[in-house]
Parts: structure tokens; C-alpha cells; sequence
């Protein structure tokens, strides 16, 4: 069947916009960020004339005091907030909220890219390195929407959600870009789309909760620097804003209890493939081994919460490692090295 | 002394072992085998491609052969990488032992006894009812049963105080066990493979027959104990290839017809049974699958000599790019022989050296198809006159000529031509080839691995094991019932291991049914009524 034209056009030109709207959403998430902090920071000084019980940690003036810093972000929203600060919060939640919102349509410009590109081409649109990022971008906005329809209060994670996004569509676009083709006699199986969707969402969940990993590292921090007196620098400014680190660390292991069978079932999956397409199930070929030392390592991660001695900032740790892996696998092994796989497609 | 001394040793081993098998260890030997996989991934692999290490010495000559000491080109066979897992997996056989004697009695004798001190546990609470302890029990547990707490265990102490005991979400555990146990099983089904499993490959030409058997393989690679009988036989002929590209080149699907027959019968005849053989479609025999690897062209040239002998017969070539250019040898060892005389003469044999294309350019040079089917095919021929090295007995590709020959002087270059089908080139000394036609050919690789069934189970159950014992949360509740004046004083506490924020909003809904239920006159206690509180707000954060 002939490639439709108009419509792999269609996709890319949603290509572009998802990735315009989200550097706009991105842009009100940062704005709304500044503003917020400078209307913390104001009510925090409110606060501590008002209610001499429970001093907000200031920044940048030196935090003097260790009360929990959960507090802070809760004084922003007490009703002692007045004058300016309230003005500046409210414009912060308007943007804020225009931030969500333009989140919403550049995801449903990709999702209406990734369609138009698979009616283009009559077939799953995941049949290359290109499609495949875009995919699991998807899945990690997805994932951050239905986290942040359960609990409004991430909102102050959009930022850093969309960062690896518009980071990774950025490269998906230049580096890795495939046009529309039908896939290769290689690739044409069922496997394809099993294989591939279950992998594509795994890495997008893996990528949401890296994000989580990350954040929970900074509010640590800010939280051990703030307990210790020390000087807050960054990036663990950023912690003020963000919601407590147990619920972060809680919220990272339940990502990865949901990505971490799904990997297991990607890597089987392939592997089943791999055995009708190559005669052996499993080759060590430089893109499996990168599955399989991502697989170990996100083990690793489960193990290490239930470790004495290691749950906490160790434990997280090896979630960035293992983001590190899977980015090793999608970027290096694709473009550097080519194995068995020839899905790259990439010239 | 000697007593003494065994005691000490095995007070020794005891620990060592119990080393061994703690998740701290179990940690370090994950991440040292993350670790030791990543040079399997970054140096070419011998059992992936062997060409690559061939290239990898040539590339790094200094580097190349510290790393072969190492292992460095067959990692995953290496016994530091097998060091490690071996360790690993003692550690984890050793673990799952002593896990399931930790974890399976409990799941048949049914919750434990209720604690002492119910205060202690994080999330407690007191109800007060006026109505009697025994009548209160009832009651509860039949609600609890309702909220589909089943497990339960009631116990009445001789002072009259009732205590329940009940869990849920006990299979969590089991889902843990079943993953771990299920490793072990796809460990099992990969050693199976390797030892029991062979493969070989193969190149089959158009209308050719191919039988099972270790010599008809161009290469073969067997288990450690597979012996020449475990191969089962069967015959195949590929009839016809088909490959269809589009208009730019890019394969869209490659198909071959074969007949095949498998059993004792195979060989006496003709192979009669079709099947399609495709890429991702593997033909599936007892004991064996037939995979389609790759494709290409085998030239058929005649060569008629000076003494009127003709030979005749389909040469492979091997696709040098996607349009499928090929390149290949046609050697005539046996060419220019006089019939007459029985002594072999060595210097007269014939070689042809070949750059085929499918689709030939309209202008030449005629060295790069333009298209990888056959739509304009030709051939450009290289003659040469002389020793091909070929009577040697040293084994060597096919592919190529011996260069060494050419310079030295052994084989002499006659001159080139392209020639398309029916076209004929003669000679100086009278003998002259003609391209007749092509034929197509697939390789194939044929395997049997008996220990995939085993690892597939294993993968499966890892998947269900995983799946349970990361969704299902394991959590225990106390209830301890004591008369107090007319009424009861009912102690409710609430255990988990993980997750504590939803089982704390769960627990809340037990407390309030169980007021509801006893309608009650309460006097909250403030302990209790505080933790509550707190754990609230965490979860309303
Ligand atoms: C082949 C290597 C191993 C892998 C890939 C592995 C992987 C995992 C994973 C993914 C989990 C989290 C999922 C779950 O709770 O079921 C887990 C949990 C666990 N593993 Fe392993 N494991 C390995 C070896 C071991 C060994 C050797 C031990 C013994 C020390 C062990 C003990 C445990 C325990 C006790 C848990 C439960 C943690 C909890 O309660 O949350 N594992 N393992």
C-alpha cells in the first residue's frame, strides 16, 4: 500500500507544535515557579511577624530555623498570605493552571502525530527509534497527568516532567528522525507491536519516575541542609516548592512498581520475538545487554528498598543509574553501535 | 580439641553463609553482574560476530589481545562472569530456603497471636461499646469477613478477654517466593539449551536438497552433550524465492517455497509437504526450527574448455550491499584437463571472479546494482589461468581467490567482461563461458534448543510472581476485646510493611464501621486519635 503523504506530513507538523506547546508549557510552570517562590518567600515574612509559633524557612536570607519544611510550602497557602504575595500567587495558580492545560494539547498533538503517522504508513506507528521515543514521551506525560489528576499539589513538578520530554522529542526529532516508510521484513510481526508498546511505555514510566527520583533528591537535600543549618544552594532551592520527600520517595517506588514488570515483560516479549526471527531467544546482542543491565539495575533499585541501611537517598540513587542505562541504550547503542537490531533506522 | 575445632568451623560457615545469603550481598552481586555485562555490550562479541573481533584486532592491535585474555570477546561465557552469577544465584537458592521457612508456615497456621501491647503499633485506636465482649466478637468478625477479611484467629483468654487476629494480602509473600523461585526455573532452561541445544547454518540454492546431518552444515555449533544421533533428520528444497522491494529499494517481505518432509522417511524421496518460510516465521519441525537468515544470487556460468569439457553448475554469490550487488568465485580446478592423459596438470585451472548486479547501470562500470531485483541482471568477469590453490587441501573461502597466488605469478589475469544472460566471452586458448541465468539462494539457520519451553515458563511465572508481590500489600489487624464495667472496651491496631499511607486511610474505615456497628459512647483515646490525625494530613498532601 502506498505511504499517504498529506498525513505523514500532518504528523510531523504535530510533531513540531507538541513540542512548541510543551517549551510553552514549560514556560508557564517557570514562570509560575519564580512567582510562587517570590510569594513564599513574602508570606513566609508575613508569617513570621503574624504567627511566631512556626517560622518558614526563607531563602536565601540565610534559613534560620529547622521546622519542618513541609511547612513552608503550607504557609504559602494559609490564609496569612496577604497584599502582594496573594497577588503574586494568584497570577502563579493562573499560570500554573495555563500550564496544565497546555500540557493537555501538546499531548494530544503527539497523540494526534503518532496516529496520523500510522495511518500513513498502515501500520503500528513504533517501528523505529524516532517513533519509539515518541511514544514513551507520551507515556511519561500521560503518567504525569494521571498523578497530577489524583493530586493537584505536583503541579510544582510540571517543570521538571516536561524537561527530559521536550529534551528527548528535541532529539527525536533531529538526531533520530525516520520518515514515514513501511518497517522491514525484520519487523513485521506481532512482536513488533507487542514488544515495542510494552517497552516504549515502560521507558516512558521509567522516565517519570527518574523525574521523581530526581526531585526526591533535591527535597532531601534541602531537607538535610535545611535540618543541618547549612547554606541551601542549587539545585536544592528548588525543594521549597516541592511536596514532601517521603511522599516523593513513595511516589518513586509506585512508579517503578509499575514499570518494572512491564520492563520485565518488554525484554520477554522480545526475546519470544527474537527467537522467531533470529533462532535464538537471546543473543547478548549490545541492545539486549543494555535491557538486561537496565532490568538488573531497576532490580537492584526494588532490592535496595528493602535493605536495611540503603532505603532512602542510596535507594534513588540507583534509579538515576538506571535512567542512565536506558538512555546508554537508546542513544549510544542505536547510533553507535549496531547489533542484531535493526530497528534504529537511523542513517 | 577436635570438637572444639568442627564447632568453630561450622560456627564459621554458619556466618559466611548467612552472609551469603543477605540482601546486602544480594545487592553487591546484582550491580557487580550490571556491571560485568557492560563490556559484553561494548566489545564485539565472538558468538554475535566473529568478523567484528577479527576487525577489532585489526583495529587495535595492542588493545585486541590483552582483552582476549581477558575474556573481553566472549564475556558471557567468561568465568568471572560466570563467577558471579553462579554466586548470585547460590545466594538466591540459599535465600529462598530459608524465605520460605520464614514465610510459609504462617500462611498455614493463619495469623499470629495478637501482640501485648497493641498501643505500640502505629496505627491504634479505642472504641468503647456498652454491650458484651463475646456478643461484640461476633459481631466484628462477621463484619470484617464482610470487608473480606477471612483469615482470622479468635482467642479467648482465661481472664475473658477475646482477642481476633486477621490478615490479608498474605499472597504478597508468595508472589515474592515465586518470582525468585521463578529465576532458578529460566536459569535451568538456559543451561538445558546450552547443553542439550545445537545449531548450524546453512545455504540452500534453488531446487537443491537439503538433509539434516552434521556434515551438510557450513557451520555447526553444538550443546556441550548433544552427539551426532540427537539430530533429528529431515529433508528440505527451497522451489522459489520471492522478494519484494519498494520502488526505492527497501525490502518489504521475503518469502521462500519449500517442501519439506521429517522422520525416517526423509531423504527416500522428494520432500512433498509446502511450507512458506519467512522472516519472523520459522518453519517448526520436531525438535528443530528453520529460520530464514538471508538471501541472495548464484550465477550459473558455462565453461566449455580447450578440450571441449563443459562445466556448468549455480555459483553463490554474497550480496555486498542492499541492492544487491554480489561478489563471488567461480573456481575450475578441474578445467583444461586433457582426457586423454591421467596426469593432472596444475597450471591450466580456471577461476572467475565476479561482480553480479541484478539491475544493471545503463552506462558502466557494471559494478553496482541499481535495484535488488532482477531486472536487467549482468555479470563483470574476471579471468584467470594458473594454480588456484584449490588442490592445497587448506580449507578457505569460497568467496574470494587466494591473493597470494595472484601475485605471485601462479595465477595469471587473463581480462574482463561484463556479460549478460546467453552472452558468451571466448578465451585465448579457445575455451570460452557463458552466463546462463541465475538461480536464488537462502541460508538458513536450523536450531533446537530443548530448554526454551523451561525458560519461557520461568519468564511467565517471574511476570505473575512480580506482578503479585508488587500490587498486592500484605497488612494485619488486632482487635482485643475486654469487659470494662457493663460495656467492652474494643482495641483496634493496624500493621503493614509497606504502603502505609492507603492502609491507614483503610484502617480508618475499619474503625469507623466498628463504630458504627457497636453504637457506641466513645472516649477516644488521645494517642490513638493523634496518630490518626497525622497520618491523615500526609495523606491529604
Ligand atoms: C537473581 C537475582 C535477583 C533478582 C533479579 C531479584 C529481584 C528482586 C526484585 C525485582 C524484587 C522486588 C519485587 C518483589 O518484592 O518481589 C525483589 C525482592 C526481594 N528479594 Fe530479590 N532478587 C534477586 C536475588 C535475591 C536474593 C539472592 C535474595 C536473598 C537475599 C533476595 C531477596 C529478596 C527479598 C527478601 C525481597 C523482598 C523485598 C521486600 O520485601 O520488599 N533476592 N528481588
Amino acid at each position: 500500500m502506498p505511504i499517504n503523504n498529506g498525513l505523514a506530513a500532518l504528523s510531523n507538523n504535530l510533531f513540531l507544535w507538541a513540542i512548541v506547546i510543551y517549551a510553552v508549557a514549560m514556560t508557564c510552570y517557570a514562570i509560575e515557579y519564580a512567582f510562587g517562590v517570590r510569594g513564599l518567600v513574602a508570606s513566609a515574612a508575613k508569617s513570621q511577624v503574624h504567627e511566631a509559633a512556626k517560622v518558614p524557612v526563607l531563602i536565601g536570607a540565610g534559613g534560620l530555623d529547622s521546622s519542618l519544611p513541609a511547612d513552608a510550602s503550607r504557609a504559602a497557602a494559609s490564609p496569612a498570605r496577604s497584599g502582594a504575595a496573594a497577588r503574586w500567587g494568584a497570577r502563579a495558580m493562573v499560570l500554573g493552571r495555563a500550564a496544565v492545560l497546555a500540557t493537555v494539547i501538546g499531548a494530544l498533538c503527539q497523540l494526534g502525530s503518532l496516529i496520523a503517522r500510522g495511518i500513513s504508513v498502515h501500520r503500528v506507528p513504533w517501528g523505529n527509534m524516532y517513533e519509539f521515543v515518541c511514544v514513551a514521551c507520551l507515556v511519561g506525560v500521560t503518567c504525569w497527568l494521571i498523578a497530577l489528576s489524583r493530586r493537584p499539589k505536583l503541579r510544582h513538578l510540571g517543570l521538571f516532567v516536561l524537561l527530559p520530554v521536550v529534551l528527548l522529542l528535541g532529539l527525536a526529532g533531529t538526531v533520530l528522525y525516520a520518515k514515514a516508510a513501511p518497517l522491514v521484513p525484520a519487523l513485521n510481526s506481532v512482536w513488533l507491536k507487542i514488544h515495542v508498546s510494552a517497552a516504549a511505555t515502560s521507558s516512558g514510566i521509567f522516565m517519570f519516575g527518574f523525574v521523581c527520583g530526581v526531585l526526591y533528591l533535591i527535597r532531601q537535600g534541602y531537607d538535610a541542609r535545611t535540618v543541618a543549618g547549612r547554606e541551601i544552594t542549587f539545585p536544592f532551592t528548588i525543594g521549597v516548592r516541592l511536596p514532601s520527600a517521603e511522599s516523593l520517595e513513595r511516589l518513586t517506588f509506585r512508579v517503578h512498581a509499575l514499570a518494572f514488570p512491564l520492563w520485565t515483560f518488554a525484554v520477554i516479549a522480545g526475546s519470544i520475538w527474537a527467537e522467531a526471527a533470529w533462532t535464538s531467544y537471546w543473543s547478548w546482542d549490545p541492545k539486549e545487554t543494555w535491557a538486561f543491565i537496565s532490568w538488573v539495575v531497576y532490580a537492584a533499585y526494588l532490592h535496595a528498598r528493602a535493605t536495611a541501611g540503603w532505603r532512602g537517598k542510596k535507594a534513588v540513587a540507583i534509579v538515576i543509574l538506571g535512567w542512565g542505562t536506558m538512555m546508554v541504550n537508546l542513544f549510544v547503542i542505536n547510533l553507535v553501535q549496531t547489533g542484531l537490531h535493526s530497528y534504529a533506522g537511523v542513517s | 580439641m577436635l570438637s572444639k575445632f568442627v564447632a568453630m568451623l561450622s560456627f564459621q560457615l554458619r556466618r559466611l553463609w548467612g552472609q551469603l545469603i543477605s540482601m546486602r550481598t544480594a545487592l553487591v552481586l546484582l550491580f557487580l553482574l550490571a556491571l560485568a555485562a557492560v563490556p559484553g555490550a561494548s566489545f564485539p562479541q565472538r558468538d554475535l560476530n566473529d568478523g567484528k573481533v577479527e576487525k577489532y584486532y585489526h583495529d587495535h592491535p595492542t588493545l585486541a589481545p590483552v582483552l582476549n585474555r581477558l575474556w573481553g570477546f566472549e564475556v558471557f561465557t567468561s568465568p568471572w562472569f560466570s563467577a558471579i552469577y553462579l554466586l548470585l544465584f547460590i545466594s538466591l537458592t540459599g535465600c529462598l530456603i530459608s524465605r520460605m521457612r520464614v514465610h510459609l508456615p504462617p500462611l498455614i497456621m493463619g495469623p499470629p497471636q495478637v501482640p501485648a501491647h497493641l498501643s505500640k503499633l502505629p496505627l491504634h485506636e479505642r472504641v468503647e461499646t456498652e454491650r458484651e465482649p463475646s456478643q461484640v466478637a461476633d459481631e466484628l468478625q462477621s463484619s470484617l469477613r464482610e470487608m473480606r477479611w477471612r483469615r482470622m484467629r479468635r482467642r479467648t483468654d482465661p481472664d475473658g478477654t477475646i482477642t481476633l487476629s486477621t490478615e490479608r494480602g498474605q499472597l504478597r509473600e508468595v508472589g515474592n517466593l515465586i518470582f525468585h523461585f521463578a529465576l532458578v526455573v529460566v536459569l535451568v532452561g538456559v543451561a538445558l539449551g546450552s547443553l542439550w541445544g545445537w545449531k548450524g547454518g546453512a545455504l540452500i540454492v534453488e531446487n537443491s536438497q537439503f538433509c539434516n546431518s552434521v556434515q551438510s552444515y557450513d557451520q555447526f555449533t553444538p550443546g556441550r552433550l548433544v552427539s551426532d544421533k540427537s539430530i533429528t533428520p529431515f529433508c528440505l528444497t527451497m522451489k522459489n524465492f520471492q522478494a519484494r522491494y519498494l520502488s526505492d529499494g527497501q525490502p518489504v517481505n521475503y518469502k521462500a517455497d519449500l517442501r519439506y518432509d521429517e522422520g525416517k522417511s526423509a531423504g527416500s524421496s522428494d520432500p512433498r509437504k509446502p511450507y512458506t518460510l519467512q522472516v519472523n516465521h520459522p518453519l517448526r519441525l520436531h525438535g528443530a526450527g528453520v529460520f530464514l537468515i538471508n538471501h541472495g544470487f548464484a550465477p550459473i556460468l558455462r565453461f566449455t574448455d580447450r578440450y571441449g569439457t563443459t562445466f556448468e553448475s549455480p555459483t553463490p554469490f554474497l550480496p555486498r550491499d542492499p541492492k544487491e550487488t554480489s561478489e563471488g568465485v567461480v573456481a575450475l580446478p578441474d578445467a583444461n584437463q586433457d582426457p586423454e592423459s591421467d596426469k593432472k596438470q596444475p597450471n591450466v585451472q580456471v577461476a572467475f571472479e565476479g561482480i553480479y548486479v541484478p539491475t544493471a547501470p545503463q552506462f558502466p562500470p557494471f559494478i553496482n546494482s541499481e535495484y535488488p531485483t532482477r531486472e536487467n541482471e549482468g555479470i563483470t568477469l574476471l579471468a584467470y589461468r594458473g594454480d588456484t590453490g584449490l588442490d592445497s587441501g587448506i580449507p578457505r573461502s569460497v568467496y574470494t581467490l587466494d591473493q597470494s597466488k595472484v601475485r605471485s605469478g601462479q595465477l595469471a589475469l587473463l581480462g574482463s567482461k561484463f556479460l549478460q544472460p546467453g552472452q558468451s566471452w571466448q578465451l585465448d586458448d579457445g575455451s570460452s563461458v557463458t552466463f546462463v541465468g541465475t538461480k536464488q539462494w537462502m541460508s538458513v539457520e536450523i536450531s533446537r534448543d530443548p530448554g526454551r519451553l523451561t525458560a519461557l515458563v520461568g519468564a511467565a511465572a517471574m511476570v505473575a510472581g512480580l506482578l503479585i508481590s508488587l500490587f498486592i500489600r500484605r497488612r494485619r489487624l488486632f482487635v482485643r476485646l475486654h469487659a470494662r464495667g457493663d460495656g467492652t472496651s474494643i482495641e483496634l491496631a493496624g500493621l503493614t510493611r509497606a504502603d502505609s499511607e492507603a492502609f491507614a486511610a483503610e484502617f480508618r474505615r475499619i474503625v469507623s464501621t466498628v463504630r458504627e456497628k457497636t453504637s457506641v459512647t466513645e472516649s477516644g483515646e488521645p494517642s490513638g486519635a493523634q496518630t490518626l490525625e497525622t497520618v491523615g494530613t500526609t495523606h491529604a498532601d
